[in-house]
């Protein structure tokens, strides 16, 4: 096992959680979905960098196509969600704000949810644009 | 619920990127295209009766929040995407092979038409740019999808010129919201009034012009079209020649009656010098051409002319016999265009020197050609005569003859290259005892065909109707204090 196998099995997750976190912390501060989708992605990049795509592919148990959609789909819920209530397209709703212990002040909402959204699609994007490239048949 | 013809492509795209059978996305896709349709018309009736509806999506008022505005030009305007794309996914049914399918051809062509739609739809200069640019990358795929080598060569050309169009196009955006502090089109056009500018404005004014003019391919920007139209299957490049280029023409109609209002006077000499030369060139490229698609690619440019030509005279009849002109354009375009495929598909060529005999072996099918084959040459009683007629009286009352008098040559000679058409693939003798594909021809693929040639006899017949809206759409694109005060208001 080389050196970058190796340091893939601890950056991985480390990865992923400041992805989660850049995702969480984005509505007002420098992050958000697309930004941390970006960074769960490399993650997959690396893992199959160094192991192979199909390793790498069943660790995320969804194909890209589906991450893709799935997250289309909960960022266009996110929008129509405001339709219900009367209010046109996109309209922000939040929940109450209310504390958690070490998150602090949580304040979750409709934009909240595109971000989500937009995160699965790019992750989905980034990996599937990477997998077409780098499984190319000449 | 405005929003909706920008949101069901979508959602439609979506879902067929999930579903992997072929013919359940093909199903879904349809019934999508079902869907818009009748959400189209709905829509048409209420801003017939509300005249304009906008909504601020995001609940963030006018200025400052994007609007999705329906007016009457945006409303008949969706309402003919919805018919052609569903007259273009029936006949991709047989036309497309399930390989192409299988790589999400219908997720791309619903997210095509999801971004002509947000063209139609925004009132965002902004916005506008960003539905050009889905467009533009999901037509990019649609045109190499085959992998073919003239397909890369084409959707290269098309590619290249299409980014540039898209710079000057943020180009001029730039200029104006740095001048102007807004990009709603609305308050772009309420704040016009009061520059004293002419230089930014002018500038700004010129660069959507060009980005505009290469989208719908005018004089001398038109290159790009005929070097790619014809290399991707036809189902694709019959929707591309029945939408893409008129969303250009839309945006040069809303800019010219709405945004630059008051430098209507300043541009309309280019104006007029561009559309006789589109006319012209279009034309004459056509003539020289003996491949059914490239010769149906030429004439897109030079019916372009005319709807140009029409906004460039710029009275109210003019601008109405530019609507009318633009529907029955799309409506015959897109058949001709399918109908080309349906010969190729007969003879497994579209080079006229070696088709003939069709008229003998079915005046159906000939007849199916002739009715849109000679609408568009302009003979009366057909709808391209109505077109042609509105455009040139109004040349003729606003007094410009030369402009008139192009107009009337070019209709010849597209006369000429229809006629060519019909001799040598119809009344030519043919080389072959019979056509060697004829039972290729599937319901999918001619019923289209004949549903958009119906469309065309009744515009032909009872084209009043449509000219009355055309005439109110007009009255409306040419009072832009009114398209104002519904959104600022």
């Amino acid at each position: 096992m080389n050196i970058v196998s190796l340091s893939t099995k601890y950056v991985y997750p480390l990865l992923i959680a400041l992805a989660v976190i850049s995702l969480y912390r984005g509505h007002n501060l420098p992050g958000g979905g697309f930004i941390g989708g970006l960074l769960a992605a490399s993650a997959v990049m690396l893992h199959a960098l160094t192991s192979d795509w199909e390793q790498a592919l069943r660790r995320l148990r969804v194909s890209p196509e589906q991450l893709m959609a799935g997250g289309l789909l909960l960022a266009t819920f996110s929008g129509i969600f405001a339709l219900g209530g009367g209010e046109p397209f996109m309209t922000a709703r939040w929940m109450e704000t209310f504390y958690l212990p070490l998150l602090g002040k949580v304040k979750l909402g409709t934009p909240f949810l595109f971000d989500i959204g937009v995160f699965f699609a790019v992750i989905g994007f980034t990996t599937k644009c990477a997998y077409s490239l780098g499984t190319y048949k000449y | 619920m405005i929003v909706l013809p920008i949101l069901i492509p979508f959602l439609i795209g979506v879902l067929c990127l999930l579903v992997k059978k072929t013919s359940l996305s093909s199903t879904l896709s349809i019934l999508g295209a079902f869907l818009q349709l009748g959400v189209a018309v709905w829509m048409l009736t209420e801003v017939v009766a509300a005249e304009i509806i906008a909504v601020q999506i995001g609940n963030w008022q006018a200025p400052f929040g994007i609007s999705i505005v329906a007016d009457l030009m945006a409303a008949i305007m969706v309402l003919i995407t919805a018919v052609i794309s569903l007259a273009v996914q029936f006949y991709a049914l047989s036309d497309i092979s399930k390989a192409l399918k299988q790589k999400h051809f219908y997720a791309i062509v619903n997210l095509l038409l999801m971004g002509v739609n947000g063209s139609f739809l925004t009132g965002d200069l902004f916005n506008l740019y960003v539905w050009f640019e889905v467009m533009l990358i999901a037509s990019f795929v649609l045109i190499t999808m085959g992998g073919e080598k003239a397909q890369l060569e084409g959707g290269v050309k098309y590619l290249v010129i299409n980014l540039l169009s898209s710079i000057l196009f943020l180009c001029g955006i730039g200029l104006l919201y740095g001048k102007l502090g807004t990009l709603n089109m609305a308050d772009i056009a309420a704040k016009m009034v009061d520059v004293e500018d002419a230089f930014l404005i002018n500038s700004s004014a010129m660069l959507l012009f060009v980005a505009f003019g290469i989208k719908s391919a005018l004089f001398p920007f038109f290159f790009w079209l005929p070097a790619s139209y014809h290399t991707p299957n036809i189902a694709i490049s019959a929707l591309f020649a029945g939408l893409l280029t008129k969303v250009g023409v839309y945006a040069l109609i809303r800019s010219y009656t709405l945004l630059f209002q008051t430098q209507f006077d300043l541009i309309q000499d280019v104006l007029i010098v561009v559309s006789a030369c589109t006319m012209i060139f279009g034309v004459f490229g056509a003539a020289c051409q003996y491949d059914i698609k490239k010769i149906l690619s030429f004439h897109i440019i030079s019916q372009i002319g005319y709807i140009v030509m029409g906004l460039a005279i710029g009275t109210p009849l003019a601008i109405a016999g530019a609507i009318f002109y633009t529907i029955h354009h799309i409506v015959v375009k897109t058949n001709l265009f399918l109908i080309g495929g349906l010969i190729e598909r007969i003879y497994g060529t579209s080079d006229l020197k070696k088709l003939g005999g069709l008229f003998k072996w079915s005046p159906a099918f000939s007849l199916l050609f002739f009715i849109p084959a000679f609408s568009l040459g302009g003979i009366p009683p057909f709808s391209g005569f109505w077109a042609k007629f509105g455009v040139i009286r109004a040349g003729l009352e606003a007094n410009h003859f030369w402009l008139v008098g192009a107009a009337l040559f070019v209709g010849v000679f597209t006369l000429f290259s229809m006629t060519k058409i019909w001799a040598e693939a119809f009344w030519k003798k043919s080389e072959v005892e019979s056509p060697p594909h004829w039972n290729s021809l599937t319901y999918s693929s001619v019923l289209p065909c004949v549903v958009l040639a119906l469309i065309t006899l009744y515009l032909s017949f009872f084209g009043n109707t449509l000219f009355s809206y055309a005439e109110s759409t007009s009255a409306q694109l040419l009072n832009p204090s009114f398209y104002i005060n519904a959104l600022l208001n």
